[in-house]
């Protein structure tokens, strides 16, 4: 990634609903993109999803920090925690009839969701914390 | 910032509307009001989330808890004027498997009653 990329960063306090601030600003840097409303909103939700995740798997008490890099061809988010990691292979991905059908924890949605709604998804997790690259392509396919 | 904005039966059907962020407060505050009509007999239950234009996993995951509840009943769940992003997650999680999902009220209603 160029330095010349423009990077709008953000830090975030451990309160309730303040994935919303990182929304808010994800739809100024959409638009500024000319992103359409559907990708938009999509990184919209992965948004909410890695904060929520970094909020509470993270047991951090520090803040969140989230870098929205711009560039011509794509929009790269990075979250970053400074909690405890987690080991990435050990990630189950979720099955609705499953839960349903006992008394499994109907939680754990939320990896899924960003890597079906951002075009590429990655983490490094170490004991000293986890971030989270996703990216948004400016064009489909790409 | 999100709440219930208003709770109506309609043969047989209760509505329930909803404003604001779908995360884990207003997710509890509708199973709460639901669980009401549900305990009272009325199991088909049908939320509108016209002004609703966002979710989380949190809220989505207590919205299958209610799906659990009114399985066991033989009830059901369905939604109407779904944002289109909300209905992409709930399609990506699988909840539109268990739901049936209408373009307006008027719509599920016709359906439904």
């Amino acid at each position: 990634m160029s330095e010349a990329n423009p990077t709008v960063e953000l830090k975030l306090p451990i309160i309730e609903n303040m994935e919303l601030v990182a929304t808010q600003t994800s739809e100024v840097v959409s638009k500024h993109m000319d992103l359409s409303e559907e990708k938009t909103s999509e990184i919209s939700m992965a948004l909410i999803e890695a904060c929520i995740n970094a909020f509470e798997h993270s047991e951090t008490k520090s803040e969140i920090y989230i870098h929205f890099i711009i560039s011509d061809e794509r929009l790269t988010i990075k979250v970053i925690d400074k909690g405890k990691g987690f080991d990435t292979s050990n990630v189950k991905i979720p099955n609705i009839e499953k839960k349903l059908k006992s008394n499994e924890r109907k939680r754990g949605w939320g990896i899924l969701l960003i890597k079906e709604l951002m075009d590429s998804v990655d983490f490094e997790s170490s004991t000293d914390g986890t971030t989270l690259t996703m990216v948004k392509n400016k064009i489909n396919n790409e | 910032m999100s709440k219930i904005i208003g709770t109506e039966e309609k043969g047989g059907v209760v509505i329930i509307s909803t404003e604001g962020y779908l995360n884990k407060d207003l997710a509890i505050a509708v199973m709460e009001e639901a669980t009401k009509y549900i305990d009272n007999g009325t199991t088909n239950i049908l939320i509108n989330l016209s002004k609703s234009n966002i979710v989380n996993s949190i809220g989505a995951s207590i919205i299958i808890e209610l799906i659990e509840k009114l399985q066991e009943v033989n009830g059901s769940l369905s939604f109407c004027e779904l944002p289109s992003i909300i209905e992409k997650t709930f399609k990506i999680m699988g909840l539109t498997k268990y739901c049936d999902t209408y373009e307006n009220q008027e719509a599920a209603l016709e359906q439904l009653t």
